[in-house]
């Protein structure tokens, strides 16, 4: 299994730089340059200089390699250096700076991720907590009533887009019962009783929204991996031994359908962090997806090229760990 | 109904429903068992053959009520297993066992043998973790593997040792009787002697009751002491395992006793064979009459209007054929 993990470790490394590759080429082939944002009297003269002195008139080459020095090197030492408060060298090393602010992309992303991991993450969980019990009783009752209300609302919940259903709270919740507010206030600080009623009002809806969006496809995922493990002979013969029916359920058929599903769960991980760009949208969290989308409507090419690849590495990162999992749950796996 | 009959099946059904359309409307039954009556004595093996799709595995997993009966009773020393509500079922469990036909898929692939072995004993009987892998090893032994295969998986085995895991999960608790459901179909010709042997060592050792379904004649014959022929749901012939190989009445037993080969080339070249033809009728739809009448090299009109009760030849010989009289009595 180390072997295993030091390999994949180890291909994971030219996979990231390919994938570095892609996300910058792809930028530089979009149109639209960091001076289009500027306002309009400045002389055409004198953009050339501010190009000039972003280095955006050298070769792809040059700026995809120094771009790379800037992501793995720089950084990571900045980020050290943060973190335990030392200095490394010099402390002076080119950063990859945001176009629109001038500050470091990370220091922004550092400050926007709390918002998004506690909306995303709380979804994800909720959206666990309610789709695997929903699947192991659609399974376990298939086609009785709870299952066919079941199939109903994980087919709406999964075919209608968050925009919709994210509105569609706001005017029923906010706009006519008054219950929540209709958007997220990022300064709210926690302090005391009635700052953390406020706290929770403000994270039910979009949570809501998103934990039903996760847990209908998740909740189709449990029931038929349930489903393909309760005609299994080895339910039978646990039936045979004498068993609790719940002690059959839970140790032998939901044990054994939960290994696809908690791979499943694990590559959605790093959508945590990734944040969700319409729901933060709708309900005005200034999470990672709010920055993604303005940085693409300014035209922040550092911003949204940092953006990508954090996500893109959470992910082959991720993979990972679902193998890994699925290798120590099911012991016919052996990667060795 | 013999003072030691252990178990004692009396008309028992098994339909199963066929649906059709989104509705789920029932449009028809597969009657894969349709009418089963026959008894076991304690400590005998009753060997049940018949063709795939005859309904063999269908009454041993009817019997134990691991699928629930249409119709019937089935008597276990003496409790009607149909009345018992699930609570009571589960605690007579114990006292009856199966071994399953495909030994790859009926072992719990998450669990070590030594927890599919002890589970039952987690279960119903009170005993230190210590006492229990003490009684996993004992088990272990009994069937032929060694302590160290406990902490292990059902994928390191091989066919015919997890066959014996799965023998040792049902003697685990000490049975009185194990519904063997083709216990060596999916195993080697090698290995099927072995385990047969298993079985036979440890019905003296713990005085087991075993229902021995096959469909391999020579097998039955060595290990059971009566034997019943099934076809399409329905029993054929029952007789004590030497009167059934030496006088067979019922022309479908004639058939298949014909139909397996005898190791002597000389008797193998020259012996007369029958040869059924055709398939054998859906179970949705079965043949009016005598079930056996679509292909039976024998029938006459008779077979086809009126199904053929059931008359005993000869003390414990029974068949359901017209063609064959009852002695005078």
């Amino acid at each position: 299994m180390l072997w295993f993990i030091g390999r994949r470790l180890t291909i994971a490394v030219p996979t990231l730089i390919a994938i570095s590759f892609v996300i910058f080429a792809i930028l530089d082939l979009a149109p639209g340059d960091p001076t289009s944002s500027l306002p309009l009297s400045i002389p055409p003269d004198v953009r050339e200089q501010i190009r000039e002195a972003l280095g955006f008139n050298d070769p792809f080459l040059t700026r995809w390699v120094l771009w790379m020095k800037q992501v793995f090197i720089n950084e990571p030492i900045s980020l050290f250096e943060t973190m335990f408060n030392v200095q490394v060298g010099s402390g002076e090393r080119t950063r990859v700076i945001s176009w629109q602010s001038r500050a470091p992309v990370v220091e922004t992303i550092a400050e926007r991720l709390p918002q998004t991991t506690w909306v995303m993450g709380l979804a994800f969980i909720f959206g666990i907590l309610i789709a695997v019990p929903v699947g192991v009783i659609s399974a376990y009752r298939q086609y009785s009533v709870f299952d066919q209300v079941g199939t109903f609302f994980s087919m709406v919940g999964y075919s209608v887009p968050t925009f919709f259903t994210g509105l569609l709270a706001i005017v029923i919740f906010s706009v006519h019962l008054g219950w929540f507010p209709s958007y997220y206030d990022t300064t709210l600080e926690v302090t005391d009783w009635d700052s953390l009623v406020a706290q929770i009002k403000q994270l039910v809806m979009p949570v809501g929204v998103l934990s039903m969006f996760n847990a209908a496809a998740l909740s189709r995922f449990t029931r038929s991996s349930m489903l393909d493990n309760l005609s299994e002979d080895y339910v039978r013969t646990a039936r045979s031994k004498g068993l609790k029916e719940k002690r059959v359920l839970v140790r032998h058929v939901l044990r054994n359908s939960l290994i696809p599903v908690v791979t499943l769960i694990a590559m959605q991980v790093p959508g945590i962090f990734a944040g969700a760009l319409i729901t933060e949208q709708i309900f005005r969290i200034n999470g990672i997806g709010h920055l993604l989308i303005s940085a693409i409507h300014m035209g922040d090419v550092p911003m949204v090229q940092t953006l990508s690849f954090m996500v893109a590495a959470l992910t082959v990162f991720f993979n990972l760990v679902a193998d890994v999992v699925y290798g120590i749950l099911d012991p016919r796996i052996r990667y060795d | 109904m013999g003072t030691d009959t252990l178990v004692s099946v009396r008309d028992l059904k098994k339909h199963f429903p066929v649906t059709k359309g989104a509705l789920r409307r029932k449009v028809g039954a597969v009657r894969a068992v349709d009418g089963v009556s026959f008894d076991i004595e304690r400590g005998q093996t009753l060997g049940l053959v018949g063709e795939s799709g005859s309904g063999k595995s269908t009454i041993g997993r009817t019997l134990l009520r691991l699928e629930e009966p249409t119709e019937g009773t089935v008597h276990f020393d003496g409790v009607d297993l149909g009345g018992l509500s699930p609570g009571d079922l589960r605690k007579t469990r114990p006292r009856m066992q199966m071994v399953f036909q495909d030994p790859h898929a009926c072992l719990n692939p998450r669990m070590t043998v030594s927890s599919i072995i002890g589970e039952p004993l987690v279960e119903h009987e009170s005993m230190s973790s210590k006492e229990r892998n003490a009684r996993v090893e004992e088990l272990l032994g009994l069937v032929g593997l060694k302590a160290e295969h406990a902490n292990r998986y059902p994928h390191e085995f091989s066919g015919g040792q997890r066959q014996r895991i799965g023998i040792a999960r049902a003697i685990a608790l000490n049975p009185d009787l194990i519904v063997c459901d083709e216990p060596i179909a999916a195993l080697d010709v090698s290995i099927q002697a072995q385990v047969v042997n298993l079985m036979e060592e440890l019905q003296d050792l713990l005085g087991l009751t075993y229902l021995f379904i096959s469909h391999d004649l020579g097998m039955v014959r060595h290990i059971a002491d009566r034997v019943a022929v099934m076809y399409l749901g329905r029993i054929m012939e029952l007789a004590d395992v030497d009167a059934l190989y030496e006088d067979p009445r019922h022309p479908y037993t004639r058939a298949l006793q014909s139909s397996a080969p005898v190791p002597d080339p000389v008797v193998e070249a020259t012996r007369e064979k029958i040869v059924l033809e055709g398939d054998i009728p859906s179970p949705s739809n079965p043949p009016s009459g005598c079930v056996f009448s679509t292909r039976c090299p024998e029938a006459v009109d008779r077979c086809r209007s009126e199904v053929p009760v059931w008359r005993e030849v000869s003390p414990g010989h029974g068949v359901a054929c017209h063609l064959v009289d009852a002695p005078a009595s």
